[in-house]
């Protein structure tokens, strides 16, 4: 019992980090109906980002509060992932738009060896540690065998997530930027006869999937307390397992798919054995993809002549 | 970066914006690049991180950029639009004179070399630009016949690559058996994973598919990964027999290659045999792919790329269809596969990434769908590229000693995709010749051709 109680704190907190990245694939696929590969190595980016930060305010400002080191990293890896996504849009894949349906996913999958070399060229291809934060441990189940503990890192990854997500939700469903999106989601050609800006709002869509990945990508720091350039590509795949699962296109599934992987993938790890974590992950998404194309909260393709 | 900007009324107006414009991507260029080329983590002596700037080469890069795209705004972009151009179109008759001098010239390849650098230095070109390139060709031609023709999208086609070299490996280690026996073996093997890994995703389409097969892929390299007893783990297998020409091995024992034909023992022997193996197996895939899409089954294929559903309502029977493209793509993965393991004699997961399946499709995405000649530029320029960034060592008067060229290799490589597709989404050679036609063999333009939702 103590151990499955751990273990559901320690998923829940891997599968918000799992959920946000995969809104970004799912918001992506559901606007232009791209697989967005480079997705996972944005979140990588933004982890660099954070750390680059962490360290320009921890070494060279002298900022000791750990609450404002953590605050500035997440709205300076926000802010510029979202640059570096917008631009990837631009460059890469707006050319693209209308041509034939591979073109994108070569050119994205481009992208994402380019990323992951960059920061690699750039910054070295060692791991980057960065000190422990926010170790202290609030023990839920005193127990003298098998204590249960929540972190304050667990509890701070689980607030940002639930508040950037109430943020992100109130965006999409309230305000009439939302509104654009989801109408170019349902029918680019009518959207923009009733003009609306297309290209905007899909830039804004890759906007709002970068900061999210951002988001992702400072937990993902704070959590593990290492970087590296490969980082991007498992829990990118994860994060798009997450968001098949969920019902591709569908915003809270992409959450409860992440979740959902973030669980299975703790519990697979604690009760059976940890060598074959990734291929649980991987079989999940063969086998949802197989018996249930649509996922969790999609709605099922229609095939038309 | 609107490039409407540019194409407003009066040329004064023209430098306004292309300044504001510049001004602009100077503020990009800062958010994306300031942080990375500006700043450098490294670990101190405690093994903590710390932070050292480098201002100059950030400006330096972002220099070229701002001042690149403002001259280009005002010079280039700031012209009216030429008119397209027609797609460049290899005519079905330059197709047919070219092709025996191609396979002229693969033959004499060797010979060139050698007779040029001699058989120290021809050892090195022979086997990292011919074997190597050959081996991309071979594997861009087999999933051609899955991507190209019957527009089944893979990612992960290197995990037959990794059948047919694992099988290899494990059966000449345990049973001796001889690299020509194994190889119809190794390709079976594959095949019969073709099916197997086929069999359930036959109902998935399009981007599904390719990440179904991608997962697929990671997880036959995670269990070779994980499973010790079976693959060796991360160790990999070494020592394993090389291929023999019909039972003449090619070492410096009285029984060899070079003491059986009296001449003096080289390396270069190997490497030369290996050479003429891989092409030989590299030609018969082209011919076998030139000759199936002639047969009903081919027909099949590429009905199916064009329209699935018009396909099922003509009678085809789906299924088979799609089971024998990835049988037979599988097939030459696995051929290919065995060719690897013995020629390396070390096989390890390492060589069969997700990596090595994204090269793979570039090549064949690269070079123009279904074009057997686009497949074979797109190799060559990008395996090439590849390799001949190894031999870049001028670059180091220009950069300094510090200056790596291989640093570079994968970067520009991952660049490279993007700015082939940005150049040519249709690929290379973007036209297909018909196999079907009505009194007249004319080629189809490639923006003609729906590529398939398989």
């Amino acid at each position: 019992m103590e151990v499955f109680l751990q273990q559901l704190i320690n998923g829940i907190t891997l599968g918000s980090i799992y959920g946000l990245i995969a809104i970004g694939y799912t918001m992506v696929f559901g606007i232009i109906g791209m697989v967005n590969f480079a997705h996972g190595d944005v979140f990588m980016v933004s982890s660099f980002i954070a750390v680059i930060t962490f360290l320009v305010l921890v070494t060279w400002l002298g900022v000791g509060s750990i609450a404002v080191v953590l605050l500035i990293c997440l709205i300076v890896a926000m802010v510029l992932t979202s640059v570096w996504n917008w631009t990837i849009e631009r460059v890469a894949y707006r050319p693209l738009r209308g041509s034939f349906r591979l073109a994108p996913l070569i050119s994205a999958i481009g992208m994402s060896i380019f990323l992951s070399n960059f920061v690699q060229v750039t910054q070295g291809p060692r791991n980057k540690p960065v000190p422990p934060m926010l170790k202290d441990v609030i023990t839920l189940v005193h127990s003298d065998t098998y204590p249960v503990t929540i972190s304050y890192k667990q509890i701070m990854i689980w607030v940002v997530t639930a508040v950037l997500l109430a943020g992100f939700w109130y965006l999409v469903q309230k305000t009439p930027l939302g509104r654009a999106q989801r109408a170019c989601e349902q029918d680019r050609k009518m959207a923009s006869l009733l003009g609306i800006d297309v290209d905007r709002t899909i830039s804004l869509t890759f906007v709002m999937g970068a900061a999210l990945a951002a988001v992702a990508g400072v937990m993902y720091m704070v959590y593990y307390g290492v970087v590296s350039f490969s980082d991007g590509f498992t829990p990118g795949v994860k994060a798009f397992t997450a968001a098949v699962l969920g019902g591709i296109g569908s915003l809270p599934g992409a959450v409860i798919g992440g979740l959902l992987i973030g669980l299975i993938e703790v519990f697979w790890s604690a009760y059976f054995t940890i060598d074959y974590k990734d291929v649980a992950a991987f079989s999940i998404l063969v086998v949802v993809l197989i018996f249930m194309p649509q996922g969790i909260l999609g709605k099922p393709e229609v095939e038309k002549v | 970066m609107g490039h409407d900007a540019t194409t407003g009324s009066a040329p004064r107006a023209d430098i306004t914006a292309a300044l504001k414009d510049a001004l602009w991507t100077a503020v990009i260029v800062t958010a994306i690049l300031g942080p990375f080329l500006g700043l450098l983590t490294i670990q101190s002596m405690e093994s903590q991180l710390a932070l050292i700037s480098r201002w100059p080469l950030f400006l330096a890069f972002a220099a070229i950029i701002v001042g690149g795209r403002f001259l280009l705004t005002v010079f280039v972009w700031s012209r009216p639009p030429k008119a397209k151009k027609a797609p460049f179109q290899l005519s079905p008759k330059v197709e047919r004179t070219a092709a025996p001098f191609f396979v002229g010239l693969l033959f004499a390849f060797p010979m060139i070399i050698l007779g040029t650098l001699g058989a120290g230095g021809s050892i090195k070109w022979i086997d990292n630009f011919g074997i190597q390139i050959l081996i991309y060709i071979m594997l861009g031609w087999g999933l051609n016949v899955v991507v190209g023709l019957a527009g089944l999208l893979d990612l992960g086609y290197v995990a037959f690559y990794a059948v047919g070299a694992y099988s290899y490996a494990l059966l000449a280690k345990t049973f001796g058996l001889s690299f020509w026996m194994l190889l119809p073996i190794a390709g079976m093997l594959a095949a019969l994973w073709g099916i197997i890994l086929g069999f359930p995703v036959l109902r998935l389409r399009g981007d599904y598919l390719a990440i179904v097969t991608l997962a697929f892929g990671e997880i036959i390299r995670l269990i070779l990964i994980n499973w010790v007893s079976f693959s060796g783990g991360y160790a990999g297998i070494s020592g394993i027999p090389r291929p023999t020409l019909f039972g003449i091995p090619f070492n410096a024992s009285d029984s060899g290659f070079a003491a059986t034909f009296g001449l003096e023992f080289s390396p270069i022997h190997r490497t030369m045999f290996l050479y003429y193996v891989i092409l030989a197996l590299a030609l018969i895939t082209a011919g076998v792919t030139m000759r199936l899409r002639r047969l009903p089954i081919g027909r099949a294929w590429e009905a199916l790329r064009e329209d699935e559903i018009a396909c099922r309502s003509l009678g085809i029977n789906t299924t088979n269809t799609k089971l024998t493209a990835f049988a037979i793509g599988a097939m030459f993965g696995g051929f290919a596969g065995s060719f690897f393991s013995a020629r390396q004699g070390f096989i390890s997961p390492e060589s069969f990434t997700f990596m090595e399946s994204a090269n793979i499709l570039a090549i064949v995405v690269l070079g123009g769908m279904g074009s057997l000649w686009g497949v074979v530029i797109a190799a060559v320029a990008l395996v090439g590229g590849f390799e001949l960034m190894r031999e870049m060592d001028f670059l180091k008067l220009v950069f300094g000693n510090d200056f790596d060229p291989t640093q570079y290799r994968t970067l520009l490589f991952g660049l490279a995709m993007v700015v082939i597709m940005l150049w040519k989404p249709r690929g290379l050679i973007s036209t297909r010749e018909p196999t079907a036609f009505l009194k007249e063999r004319k080629s189809v333009s490639g923006s003609l051709v729906k590529e398939g939702h398989g």
